[in-house]
């Protein structure tokens, strides 16, 4: 076990370094912030001066390498736009993501696991039927859509709901305040719509898969009871490739929460990653970028050990 | 009174191409302690029956008509929540393909020990675990207390077999189904099992349906032979008769396929054709295409014939 875990721990070393260097590569590529930086006027010897400043003038391995001795130190660099370091400026962000990304998650898995297994208990009954429906449409709606509509319903034509903003904050999060929970409503509403219709779709597949095989039928000639059949024997091995996509699916939610943060005015992560792009605020998108596949990587080794308890066939 | 006694069964499946009639009304009864075959092809309507037997049967499929008397009780009349009382206790089932017939994620106690738990409501975990020991004992898994914590997949095909034969046995029924269950199984681990499940339908004095394509596994174990075709039986009889006389040209065919040791043919017998799908069956008798005996009177199907014993249906057999 502690050999397994050692392995993955290495593996997941290797991944974020790949990372970085891709990372550093591309912004490298992407063009000279300095420009941008400087008023219109500015005179040749200030662009000159400001690159050296911010030691853009080295070559890009000068670059890279000075960056690895700053990152085993634990600093990211400072942003070249608020002048403040850019880890901070992303994990001051970070809550606001997080909260959405958590609360759509838990929602779409404790509303989507069960309806998933109804629809397939009885797939051809008019209760899967509606489920199946609106599972479709969730899966198909572009987020940006149900945003505005949900934009359009409750705060222009109803008033019920703010159309912007994180409200109060009590404690990193706003679900601890009326006031935030109402802000709160929408941004989670539009995440959850297609995590919750796919989660129910992939539960429904698996579990109608597995409710075909031999061994359900075996415990059924048993004389165990169905419903014990259906949320023991059948969910158990269902639920094995669920906690994968699952894994996968809320390191999505946390990196892609862009557009959604962007109808909501949201002050989360997804917003300042695409600001800092438009300026090649280059210490800002590697931080961010490296945070977010920390993020993955870190729900990935979860995912790994998670499986060694579900599946006895990876336990070691 | 028999202790099982089927009479005129239909299992039907009403899919959208039409109704498959699996089991298009089969009769036959089991005497306590008997043990009956029941042969034939792949899709002859061999497992729908045993299915039928604990009323097993998935959509689109029921039982349409027909009586499977058990102990004096008819069990196609009987509600789910009653048959549920008897599978497993009074009917067990032996499956096919012991790699996919145990639950991959759940163990091997726990997969034995719920076979008690869900039947016999006084039993302790203690008592269900002591008796799931002892029964693998019986069935010959070396190391039984180990193999409570094992999982499906550290065990190989021969020790699953007897896993599931074990969690047939563990409420002692009174009639086990078993639906080919050597099959899947290496032929060096087939004589064991059969040999093991012959020794313990004996020692539990339990009756036996056996299900197979293998008139050889048949002429074996059993006591009485059915042999289906295309959902219904065309010859039934006790063991001797139909093995070393066989009637219906169908059986004859099954019995000159199989290979002879003294015997130097380059090629074994074949029946000619296919069975014909359930779909789209010939008008009278639905061997008549395959058989060399057929004319004009087998455009009618044959009806019902009692020689000697045994039933037959053919109209070449007079």
């Amino acid at each position: 076990m502690t050999k397994y875990i050692l392995n993955r721990l290495f593996h997941s070393a290797l991944v974020m370094f790949t990372i970085s260097f891709i990372v550093f590569f591309i912004m490298f590529k992407a063009g000279d912030p300095v420009e941008l930086m400087l008023p219109p006027d500015a005179t040749q010897q200030d662009v000159v001066d400001m690159r050296a400043a911010l030691g853009l003038d080295k070559s890009f391995i000068v670059q890279y390498q000075k960056f690895l001795v700053n990152v085993s130190k634990g600093n990211l660099g400072n942003s070249f736009i608020y002048g403040q370091p850019a880890l901070d400026i992303v994990f001051e962000r970070m809550p606001a993501t997080m909260e959405l990304a958590v609360i759509a998650m838990f929602i779409s898995v404790l509303v989507g696991i069960p309806l998933g297994i109804i629809s397939s208990i009885k797939p051809n009954s008019i209760l899967s039927r509606i489920i199946m429906f609106f599972s479709l449409a969730g899966i198909s709606v572009p987020v940006f859509w149900t945003g505005m509509i949900l934009v359009l319903i409750f705060s222009v034509i109803l008033g019920v709901l703010p159309s912007s903003g994180r409200g109060e904050v009590y404690l990193f999060t706003s679900a601890f305040t009326w006031d935030g929970i109402k802000h709160l409503i929408m941004p989670v509403a539009t995440l959850a719509v297609f995590q919750l219709a796919l989660i129910l779709r992939l539960t429904r597949t698996g579990m109608m898969e597995v409710l075909m095989q031999d061994y359900i039928k075996l415990a059924a000639a048993k004389g165990v009871p169905r419903k014990v059949i259906v949320y023991y024997h059948a969910l158990k091995n269902t639920l094995i490739p669920l906690i994968t996509i699952i894994g996968i699916q809320f390191g999505q939610l946390v990196a892609f929460t862009i557009v959604t943060e962007t109808i909501f005015a949201w002050p989360g992560t997804g917003k300042l990653i695409i600001d800092s792009i438009q300026n090649l605020d280059r210490p800002i998108v590697v931080a961010y970028l490296l945070v977010i596949s920390f993020i993955f990587v870190a729900i990935n080794f979860v995912v790994d050990v998670l499986y060694t308890f579900v599946d006895p066939r990876v336990r070691v | 009174m028999a202790l099982l006694e089927v009479n005129n069964l239909h299992t039907h499946f009403f899919t959208r191409n039409g109704i498959i009639k699996a089991v298009d009304g089969i009769s036959f009864s089991i005497e306590k302690g008997e043990i009956l075959g029941i042969v034939g092809e792949s899709g002859a309507g061999k497992s729908i029956t045993g299915f039928s037997m604990l009323g097993l049967i998935d959509q689109p499929g029921k039982i349409v008509s027909g009586e499977i008397i058990f102990n004096g009780v008819d069990l196609v009349k009987k509600s789910e929540k009653e048959l549920q009382k008897i599978r497993g206790n009074e009917i067990a089932m032996i499956f096919q393909d012991p790699q996919t017939s145990l639950n991959p994620v759940i163990s091997i106690g726990d997969q034995l020990m719920e076979a008690i738990l869900y039947h016999n409501k006084k039993a302790s975990k203690k008592d269900a675990y002591n008796a799931s020991v002892d029964i693998l004992k019986l069935v010959g898994l070396p190391a039984a207390e180990k193999r409570m914590k094992s999982y499906p997949h550290q065990l190989s095909g021969g020790m699953k077999q007897r896993v599931v034969i074990a969690m047939a046995l563990l409420n002692n029924p009174k009639l086990l189904v078993a639906d080919e269950p050597t099959t899947a199984l290496d032929v060096t681990i087939q004589a064991q099992i059969l040999y093991l499940m012959k020794k313990l339908s004996k020692d539990f004095d339990s009756s036996l349906i056996l299900i197979t394509h293998d008139i050889a596994v048949v002429s074996q174990l059993c006591d009485k032979i059915a042999v289906m075709y295309a959902g219904r039986i065309v010859e039934y009889g006790k063991k001797e008769d139909i093995i070393f006389n066989p009637k219906h040209p169908y059986t004859k065919g099954l019995i000159e396929c199989l290979p002879k040791l003294n015997d130097d043919k380059e090629r074994l017998y074949q029946i000619p054709g296919i069975m014909p799908s359930l779909l789209s069956l010939p008008e009278g008798c639905y061997f008549k295409d395959r058989c060399e005996f057929a004319d004009k009177e087998c455009d009618v199907y044959p009806d019902q014939q009692d020689i000697e014993g045994r039933r037959i249906f053919c109209h070449k057999v007079k």
